[in-house]
């Protein structure tokens, strides 16, 4: 292994590096602004590694395609950005139904529609838990900068393996795009998380059937296990059992509670100055990269001022932030949309609390002045 | 059914959900004979299917078996296959599936010629959703959708399929079974991205409505519509129209195949890397 050096790489670049790190063996995606950096990067590593990519004919069948390359045994993650991850949603809910462990990666730019392609936005970030139909598990991860980005994808994968889940990487424009010097990891400093197998009982394997942490152990195409998977809600033996309401009702709420559950694994975050902080800006991505400037400036002016970065937004974070928030008077959130995660924030406090988003959706990033004015405005 | 097929079945799922009559019994008989003659190996088969009557088929199937959403089939199925290239490949599909919801993953396919065996058993109907015309339905023919009479012309996925680049192309019919089961037969044999077309009949919805009431009525009219190819040739363009093309309709040798493309690729890579690094 090569020793550690500082090197300047982008977000999207970086996202590259710890895909292959983290052991992706397939990539399927089809080009959009601001993420193909990701699929020309992938294009170029993935046959070192005996991997495999391809560009498909949409998005849509890239989705389809990673899929099927996962439970051919293969490691498999997309990349895309707001419209194209609108036509992902189908076959998101597929794998998340079907517990097809995969990545999706949105580097999120300006909505709705083909809207702001160039341009920085956090659009996205209520479609990644709502956007396919019906109840279902949600991971979605965010990176602040470009080293996270790296840690964050190996991550993503990994909890997609853990869990057997499709997973979002919620990036932003401004960090898919950032050069930012960092020093990444050697590759034995990293855990990398394996799919949990079957016992080699290949008569009697039942494909769906959980173990007691709610996971299914799975066994790959080709591996000699012949079992059935389908989109149709289905019992242990993987067959639809559309009469039962039990079945139907109990594989969804095993499928959410396997994530929902486990909060204490998958959620991370991270805090600056809460001690004493009467005001506390929630952020994530870039915008935490301006809150953590505003925090600074607002403390210069006397105003005890505190930080939350969320790098896990699904499942949210209710009882921690909860915790966190209970003694703060004022809570700030700054974020590129109109308040999507402000309204989860709300659910946290209480009415004597207040709440106050800092919101842009021009394609502008938010500044720590923005921010600084809201927190004065607040406290004055 | 010869016992030793049995195998390929998944005999508890059975009795199958097909309408009495329904032709996609036929195909799925057609297929497993085919699989069989050609020995593939069951534990290295994955049969990937959309929604659908016939996408229904692969609950039956005892391989490894994927039933994706709808039209998508193709999709998936180029996943697995460039997941684990040692893996034998076939989609099923329905002419709605594939035609319509899933054109563009259809032709794409082709246009790879990834080594995928593609069967599409075609009633020229939306069967699962009761009757609502699909893109192979004829002009002028009667769905739920169509009370009129259909204005939509129908495609000839066949002659879509060779001018997309698939390297082997056959159409066969229920009515026909044994040259079905042949023509599936040679298109799992084939490297490349094959195509078979199994015209099936749907008398629940298809036949009802088209003055075909019985299952027998549709399988005489497929017998009086069907053509071999070479007695086909001998016909005026006119009467060509009237017809339906059977048989092997599209077969080259020397196109290369998408997966075996892909590995020169990595093992180009590989000595790259491997007189640099
Ligand atoms: C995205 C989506 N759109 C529509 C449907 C409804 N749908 C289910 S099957 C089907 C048509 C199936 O027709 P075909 O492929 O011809 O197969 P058949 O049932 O006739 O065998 C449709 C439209 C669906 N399941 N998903
Ligand atoms: S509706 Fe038509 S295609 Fe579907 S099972 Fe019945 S006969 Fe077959």
């Amino acid at each position: 292994m090569s020793e550690k050096k500082p090197q300047l790489i982008q977000g999207n670049e970086a996202c590259v590096k710890a895909a292959i790190a983290a052991g992706i063996k397939f990539f399927a995606g089809y080009p959009i602004t601001p993420s193909s950096e990701i699929a020309e990067g992938l294009a170029e590593e993935l046959p070192k590694v005996s991997g495999r990519f391809i560009q498909m004919e949409d998005e849509i069948a890239s989705m389809g395609a990673i899929i099927g390359g996962s439970l051919a045994g293969a490691k498999s993650m997309t990349a895309t950005s707001g419209p194209g991850f609108s036509l992902k949603q189908e076959n998101l809910g597929f794998a998340a139904m079907a517990e097809v462990p995969c990545v999706v990666v949105n580097v999120q730019r300006g909505g709705p529609s083909t809207g702001a392609p160039t341009l920085p936005s956090q659009g996205d970030m209520m479609q990644a838990k709502w956007g396919t139909h019906g109840d279902h598990p949600a991971i979605a991860l965010c990176p602040a900068s470009v080293r996270e980005t790296f840690d964050l994808t190996v991550r993503a994968i990994n909890l997609s393996e853990k869990y057997r889940t499709p997973v979002v990487l919620l990036i932003d424009e401004v960090i898919g795009h950032m050069r930012e010097n960092v020093v990444l990891p050697t590759q034995d400093e990293l855990e990398i998380v394996e799919r949990k197998k079957p016992a080699k009982d290949l008569d009697n394997y039942l494909p769906y059937k959980a173990d007691d942490d709610m996971i299914p152990p799975m066994a790959n195409y080709g591996e000699g296990y012949l079992f059935h998977v389908t989109g149709l809600s289905h019992d242990e033996t993987g067959f639809p059992d559309l009469k039962n309401p039990d079945v139907i009702g109990g594989l969804t709420e095993r499928l959410v509670n396997k994530v929902e559950d486990n909060k204490d694994d998958i959620v991370e975050y991270s805090t600056e100055n809460l001690d004493d902080a009467e005001v506390v800006i929630v952020a994530y991505g870039s915008a935490a990269r301006t809150a953590a400037t505003a925090m600074d400036q607002a403390r210069e002016k006397g105003i005890k001022t505190g930080l939350i970065t969320l790098k896990t937004i699904w499942p949210f974070p209710e009882e921690i932030l909860t915790d966190l928030l209970k003694d703060v008077k004022t809570v700030v959130v700054p974020e590129m949309n109109l308040g999507q995660i402000k309204g989860e924030i709300k659910n946290c406090i209480n009415l004597s609390q207040n709440i106050v988003g800092v919101n842009r959706v021009d394609g502008e990033l938010i500044t720590p002045a923005e921010i600084l004015e809201a927190i004065v405005k607040e406290e004055s | 059914m010869a016992v030793h097929l049995r195998k390929y079945l998944r005999l508890n799922k059975l009795p199958h959900i097909w309408c009495p009559g329904c032709g996609h019994g036929i195909i799925l008989n057609s297929l497993i004979r085919a699989i069989d003659e050609v020995g593939l190996d069951q534990e290295k088969t994955v049969v990937v299917s959309g929604i659908g009557c016939s996408s229904r088929a692969t609950g039956y199937l005892n391989f490894n078996t994927l039933h994706t959403t709808h039209g998508r089939a193709m999709a998936f199925a180029t996943g697995v296959k460039l997941g684990n290239p040692d893996l034998n490949v076939i989609v099923l599909s329905g002419d709605g599936d594939s035609a319509a919801i899933g054109g563009n993953h259809l032709i794409h396919a082709a246009r790879r010629n990834i080594d995928i065996t593609t069967v599409v058993f075609n009633n020229n109907i939306y069967g699962m959703t009761s009757g609502q015309y699909s893109p192979l339905t004829p002009k002028g023919a009667y769905g739920t959708t169509a009370p009129y009479g259909n204005v939509d012309q129908a495609f000839n996925l066949c002659d879509l399929m060779i001018s997309s680049g698939a390297s082997y192309v056959g159409r066969g019919a229920t009515y026909h079974a044994k040259q079905l089961t042949t023509l599936i037969t040679s298109a799992l044999d084939h490297k490349g991205f094959s195509f078979v077309e199994g015209i099936s009949q749907c008398p629940t919805y298809y036949g009802r409505r088209n003055n075909l009431k019985t299952a027998v009525d549709m399988l005489q009219w497929q017998k009086d519509v069907t053509i071999k190819k070479k007695a086909a040739e001998k016909l005026s363009p006119e009467e060509q129209q009237e017809k339906i093309m059977i048989g092997e309709l599209h077969k080259v040798a020397d196109r290369p195949e998408y997966v075996e493309e892909y590995e020169k690729v990595i093992e180009k890579v590989s000595k790259k890397e491997g007189t640099t690094g």
